[in-house]
């Protein structure tokens, strides 16, 4: 009886697709498509043109090749970059109006919107595919002057905002994914929290990969302006396809002077099958920007999902006693690949960072910490710490640690820890002896290993975030 | 620079007796290096030291044509009165004595190899370009169950005679089952601005015994890379310490691989800078077999406007399981002009493995500075212990007493 759990459970639980027509720009990459994009969302003439730079810019880029995953060469010319449902042309005013497809979708998902609403008190701003799908929870938000909307809405709104802040951590002469991002992002969440104000519920949206062939190019922008806080949950799930698919995603926070913001991920796309075929390529751009004083960023995530996940999380403090910190935890199983961690960049006087790194990886995949902490000569009395351990599940798999530390402070303090191993054959035993069978010891113990960053997940998220802890690792002893 | 090689490789050539076989071996090796050039920051081992753009800066257009026909002349007043031992002395890249005067002689043979060591042409283009310059290779070969009964002490000489020269230098030794050596190579550089790259290739078979002491303390403005390949059998230990301060620029890069079950490698370092020197320790250990063991242990005090890198990695492979890694660097920061880059890495690829590291920087603690400044010492005496007892603790770690006392001195810690 358990072991046909177990099979069932193997099995990517959200593996489905709902078959809605889409509405698709021609295939390829070029000029075109990029007016095209720009057209049909109706967009001002300055991002058009800050687009095209991108696109120019991207000419000369090339997509870099130090990561340790390898993958075959994308055909960039032959990926559709702009699909919506067709229902969409005329966006939905209400919950009902929506497609009762795309509602029965989240439902699996496990997201009624209704529900959700009425329950959890959190605003989900859904994304299917490319265009937001309905912002709920926009009164209470708009009493507090908060501005929570999707990026295509908030061009058209607040274009002041935007253009002030687009670009201005992520440039677009970043590297080639983040640039391709800027040419050709189609839509994506945008946060502004006004002066001190408080945000009195977790923002919330869940992303969800649908139309085949399509390369997600979401744009999200946070700002916290002075004295303001707001907590940002992401969570995406995809479903079952056997192409591989790009995401290249970018994220951009600002934190003004004493403003704090939250960002935590959890990310369960399609890993590809048992043999490692299929699965999504998740090339995302995280960075944040702590630009005013006393300003603090958080990342936190819990990465268990995509055939290769590539992406570092990063904090440029640049605000006078400014804070970054990054929980991670990463799970690799199957053939899943990572190459994950944080970049932490020290320019303000009294700069903090933290770093905690989980990785585990069982199978035959291969899972990377890579990390820079870089403190810059006036960044005088920072202090930086970081550890990273990582979990072997078996001989097959790979578990690696690659730190850059740079300190170029006298007065400034760096200190990693590293370790590695496995789970100790006394815990399991223990476990056992108490009755648990293996499965559920090793559940437990990988838990616990991991409790220092799940600690760091709003309520709603824990509880999902740990289910996916023991999902990610079924059949992956004995 | 290209045809600058190509005629300094020409007359170096034609000046030496080497035998086709080698001519067309070391002609491929100067082929890899042109296609190459010098390491940049473009490759990732050189990320943090671009020996290109340093010689560039530093040097300009250097010399590749060394003449090894001519005899040097050796003061004897450098060498070491404190302890009985062997010696070779290389002057300027050419070997000018052997003397194993304490040790049996059937016991030790030296011979020259006739062929150079291809396979480390494709680990980096400067052993390619050490490859088709240097001079003949000499081998030691100690036999079979036999220990030296005194240190080997390799000095190291350069004298005034060569500037902006690229001196090559490539060093042989093979450790017979159950034998062991102890080696100081003691660099006396006497020269200004050359680029003096060496190669030291050791093979420890079954429970051979290595301890390998370096030592770079006096001023030069010379550039080195220097490169220490060690193999190691079943129960085999090697021991390498290195002290890093006099030179401008160093690179020392050391790789053991662990081939061999119960094998183990320890590697322990300090750079002790003050100027504008950049120094870096590069280690590579590879776990290849069940049961092997590393420890590395690399402490940096760093002055003034110099640079101290460390980057050390560890390997697993999936065959060596119950392996234990551990590795620490530290450094101390006494300047605001300073700085420290280091880059602790591991790759596993087993399970059942015990691998650490850590890596820490910063300045020296003000509460112990405060607690020597309250029991009456000055401040800068009371720095001074602190950075006196913050290296002691490598050079703690060297196992042969007699050469312990030796170094302590040398380097003037105690």
């Amino acid at each position: 009886m358990r072991d046909k759990q177990i099979e069932d459970l193997k099995d990517y639980k959200y593996g489905f697709s709902t078959d809605i027509e889409s509405f698709k720009a021609p295939k390829g990459l070029n000029e075109e498509v990029i007016r095209f994009i720009s057209n049909i969302k109706k967009e001002p003439d300055w991002l058009l043109k800050w687009r095209l730079k991108a696109f120019e810019r991207l000419k000369v880029l090339k997509e870099p090749d130090w990561q340790k995953p390898k993958y075959p060469k994308i055909d960039y010319q032959d990926l559709y970059y702009y699909s919506a449902p067709k229902s969409f042309k005329e966006k939905p005013k209400d919950l009902e109006d929506l497609d009762p497809k795309l509602l029965e979708t989240y439902k699996k998902l496990g997201i009624p919107l209704q529900e959700q609403k009425r329950l959890n008190g959190i605003a989900v701003d859904a994304v299917f595919d490319s265009v937001s799908v309905a912002t709920t929870f926009k009164d209470t938000l708009t009493e507090k002057g908060i501005i929570f909307c999707s990026i295509s809405e908030a061009i058209q709104k607040h274009p002041d905002l935007v253009r002030k802040y687009l670009g201005s951590v992520i440039p677009i002469t970043d590297h080639f994914f983040a640039t391709l991002n800027s040419a050709v992002f189609t839509d994506g969440s945008f946060v502004y929290i006004p002066p001190n104000v408080k945000c009195p519920m977790e923002l919330s949206t869940y992303f969800r990969i649908n139309a085949s062939d399509t390369g997600q190019f979401e744009r999200t922008l946070i700002i916290a302006d002075k004295g303001s806080y707001v907590s940002y949950l992401e969570g995406c799930t995809a479903p079952m396809r056997d192409e591989n698919q790009l995401h290249a995603a970018n994220v951009e926070l600002i934190a003004l002077d004493d403003a704090e913001i939250k960002y935590s991920t959890v990310q369960n796309w399609y890993p590809g099958d048992k043999d490692g075929k299929g699965g999504i390529y998740n090339f995302v751009t995280k960075r944040g920007l702590c630009k005013g004083k006393n300003s603090k960023i958080s990342w936190t995530q819990v990465e268990t999902g995509s055939a290769i996940t590539w992406k570092y999380p990063s904090c440029i403090l640049k605000g006078d006693n400014s804070i970054g910190e990054f929980y991670s935890i990463a799970i690799t199983n199957n053939h899943q690949k990572a190459d994950t961690g944080t970049k932490m960049i020290h320019l303000g006087k009294n700069t903090k960072s933290k770093i905690i790194s989980k990785g585990i990886s069982a199978g035959k995949s291969d899972m990377t910490y890579r990390g820079l902490v870089d403190i810059s000569k006036n960044a005088s009395n920072s202090t930086n710490y970081t550890q990273c351990d990582s979990l072997l599940m078996g001989n097959k798999c790979g578990a690696h640690t690659v730190p850059y530390i740079k300190n170029k402070n006298s007065n400034s303090n760096i200190a990693h820890e590293a370790t590695t191993s496995k789970i100790s054959e006394d815990q399991l035993h223990y476990c056992q002896q108490r009755g648990l069978n293996q499965e559920e010891a090793v559940g437990l113990i990988v838990n616990g290993f991991c409790k220092e960053v799940l600690q760091q997940l709003p309520m709603e998220f824990a509880v999902e975030a740990q289910k996916l802890v023991g999902i990610s690792l079924e059949g992956s002893v004995g | 620079m290209e045809q600058k090689l190509k005629t300094d490789f020409d007359k170096f050539i034609s000046n030496s007796n080497f035998s086709n076989q080698e001519i067309k071996l070391k002609k491929e090796a100067l082929d890899n290096f042109l296609k190459n050039g010098f390491p940049s920051r473009k490759l990732e081992n050189w990320k943090f030291s671009d020996i290109n753009q340093i010689i560039q800066k530093n040097i300009g257009e250097l010399a590749f044509y060394n003449n090894y026909n001519i005899e040097n002349g050796i003061n004897d007043d450098i060498f070491i009165k404190e302890i009985e031992h062997n010696k070779i002395v290389i002057v300027n890249g050419k070997v000018e004595r052997f003397s194993f005067e304490h040790e049996e002689s059937d016991k030790v043979n030296l011979t020259t190899l006739d062929n150079i060591n291809q396979n480390l042409n494709d680990y980096n283009s400067l052993l390619s370009l050490n490859n088709s310059f240097s001079n003949k290779i000499h081998n030691i070969l100690v036999k079979k169950n036999y220990s030296f009964k005194k240190p080997l002490i390799i000095y190291q000489i350069t004298n005034e005679e060569v500037s902006k020269t690229n001196i090559n230098f490539q060093l042989n030794f093979e450790l017979e089952e159950n034998s062991s050596i102890k080696i100081i190579n003691l660099s006396d550089d006497n020269s200004e601005k050359n680029f003096i790259n060496n190669l030291f290739n050791f093979n420890l078979d079954k429970n051979a015994i290595l301890k390998n002491y370096k030592i770079d303390k006096k001023n030069n403005t010379n550039i080195k890379y220097d490169y220490s390949s060690i193999t190691q059998k079943e129960n085999s230990i090697s021991e390498t310490f290195i002290f890093s301060s006099g030179s401008d620029y160093i690179k020392n890069e050391v790789s053991c691989n662990l081939e061999g079950q119960y094998s183990s490698a320890f590697i322990n370092g300090i750079h002790f800078l003050s100027k504008n020197k950049h120094h870096e320790i590069r280690t590579n250990t590879k776990h290849l077999y069940e049961n092997t063991k590393s420890y590395q242990l690399i402490k940096s005090v760093i002055d003034d406007s110099s640079k101290s890198v460390y980057q050390g990695k560890i390997y697993v492979d999936s065959k060596a399981q119950k392996t234990d890694g551990y590795q620490l660097s530290k450094a101390v920061l006494l300047n605001e002009q300073a700085e420290f880059n280091s880059k602790p890495e591991l790759e596993i690829y087993a399970d059942d493995v015990k691998c650490s590291h850590g890596s820490a920087s910063g300045s020296l603690d003000e509460d112990s500075i405060f607690y020597l400044m309250s029991r009456g010492l000055d401040q800068k005496t009371a720095k001074e212990l602190l950075i006196n007892g913050f290296l002691l603790d490598v050079v703690e770690k060297i196992t042969d007493e007699e050469i312990k006392k030796l170094l302590k001195d040398m380097i003037g810690l105690n």
